[in-house]
């Protein structure tokens, strides 16, 4: 019953977030400062974990290809398509879920038992709409930009370090990740970043704007956003996996 | 002027107002007065929308707020300013964009005019220069003082305190005490202030409502509060044993 309640109270949410807004111009702005809070802060994390898991998947990848039947560039070639089709999209989300979702759990809860959400509200102001769909819209357009970049940052990653430790040449690594390339892959990789950007910011915004009781309060709601999120993501990756690959 | 009418309120089986009736009236600073769980916070809250009654109705110059739409509660509340018990000044924002804020969501103000006119909330608060401070920069209070700064900066017609004293010393409780007095006098507004604080009664009740136990016990003014001889309020007024020393006696 519970599940239910809180299933059926965050969709009561999601309609007041997508209310009219009171004012686009501030609305406008929001959104922009969000982009910078939400995604350009969190770009020196995406980089520094793209970097190295690709270095890592290139070395896993040259470490297993142990058979002489299967040509070195499959390194690249491998590198590439784990980093695209999931390392990018879903670890790099999962990740952020952790950041970014905790931080809008926290900051939402915090308004709320400062009563900050209850000014907002006593001024003739649809709370949910102005703290919620900034974050959204935010995050919705900003986080295919950081996959990309980690994507990029990623197949580097590898690069370097395949070529450093050996694991393959430099020619063959870079034939491997020009090989057999499938553009609808990075359609699909953005599609799901999009989906999960939305789950990311609107169930920690959920956790936070229903937050009540104090400090410990919040904490344990920056702690289930975080739970809820990773699970929501994992799910929903399947899901989008079936139907655009498969189905 | 703003109209109570028979408002009840329960959480689950406790019930916390109890037909409630009053008048607050328009340039005066109205108080509703009691002890801690008398039921105050309860009452502002189904005032403003908070919180929904049980039963009863709250009417804002005629208009009934309660059992209005969503969309028409919104048009009332963008009348009202609302001092809160911790201020809930917006902490993201500077002082100037907090005052501003209110004037940002609802007036088409040209920049110039914003700046003035934050410039003015600021200065009647006592708080000019101060424009760029964040909320974590500030005393106890000068957020209380911010706070009013915004409340009034939409030029409401009802401003709601709650609680304005809490955690100040006596003198800054009554910079604020003469600060909500005198925009309440100068703009004309209906004002309600919660408190438990004997001070700001003696210094600004002009209209008073004492709650009880959730019930609406007595209303008067600050020369009837001292002369009453209800029990209750005597107990509440003169509550500690050096105050029962200074008692007038009859």
């Amino acid at each position: 019953m519970k599940l239910l309640f809180n299933i059926g109270r965050y969709f009561i949410l999601l309609k007041r977030v997508f209310g009219k807004p009171e004012k686009f111009s501030v609305y406008y702005k929001q959104i922009l400062y969000e982009i910078d809070s939400l995604g350009i802060g969190s770009l020196g994390l995406i980089a520094i974990i793209s970097v190295f898991m690709g270095g890592v998947i290139t070395i896993q990848s040259a470490y297993n290809f142990t058979s002489p039947f299967i040509p070195l560039y499959a390194v690249g070639l491998g590198t590439r398509e784990s980093i695209v089709l999931e390392f990018s999209p879903t670890i790099v989300s999962l990740i952020l879920a952790g950041k970014v979702g905790s931080n809008i759990a926290s900051e939402i809860g915090t308004m709320r038992i400062s009563e900050q959400i209850d000014a907002l509200e006593i001024m003739g102001i649809n709370s949910a709409g102005y703290l919620i769909l900034p974050k959204i819209v935010a995050a919705m357009f900003i986080n295919p930009f950081l996959i990309v970049i980690s994507m990029f940052l990623g197949i580097l990653g590898g690069y370097l370090m395949g070529v450093a430790s050996g694991a393959c040449s430099s020619y063959e690594y870079i034939f491997g990740i020009q090989s057999f390339f499938v553009p609808f892959n990075i359609y699909y990789s953005i599609t799901k970043t999009i989906v999960f950007a939305f789950i990311i910011t609107s169930v920690a915004a959920y956790q936070g704007y229903y937050t009540s009781g104090g400090a410990l309060e919040v904490g344990k709601a920056s702690t289930r956003s975080v739970v809820y999120n990773s699970i929501l993501i994992l799910i929903a990756n399947l899901v989008i996996t079936q139907l655009m690959l498969v189905g | 002027m703003i109209e109570v009418k028979n408002v009840h309120k329960a959480f689950g089986d406790r019930m916390v107002l109890n037909d409630i009736s009053f008048v607050f009236e328009t340039g005066k600073t109205n108080l509703v007065i009691g002890e801690s769980g008398s039921g105050k916070t309860t009452m502002l809250k189904i005032m403003v929308g908070l919180h929904n009654p049980d039963q009863g109705d709250v009417l804002y110059d005629g208009r009934s707020f309660t059992s209005s739409s969503e969309k028409e509660k919104q048009e009332v509340r963008k009348e009202i300013g609302m001092l809160f018990q911790g201020g809930a000044l917006f902490d993201s924002l500077t002082l100037e964009q907090n005052v501003a804020f209110p004037l940002d969501m609802f007036t088409d103000m040209s920049k110039s005019e914003k700046e003035d006119r934050v410039n003015f909330c600021l200065k009647k608060v006592n708080l000019e220069g101060r424009n760029k401070l964040f909320p974590s920069e500030l005393s106890g209070g000068m957020k209380k003082r911010a706070a009013l700064a915004r409340a009034i900066s939409n030029e409401p017609k009802y401003l709601f305190c709650d609680e304005p004293n809490s955690g100040l010393d006596p003198r800054t409780s009554l910079v604020i005490d003469a600060l909500i007095k005198q925009v309440t006098e100068d703009l004309g507004i209906t004002t309600v202030v919660i408190t438990h604080d004997m001070n700001s009664v003696m210094e600004i009740g002009e209209n008073i409502m004492f709650l009880y136990k959730g019930n609406m016990w007595w209303q008067g003014s600050k020369k009837e509060i001292l002369t009453t001889d209800n029990q209750e309020i005597l107990d509440f007024v003169y509550a500690s044993e050096f105050l029962k020393q200074l008692k007038p006696r009859k």
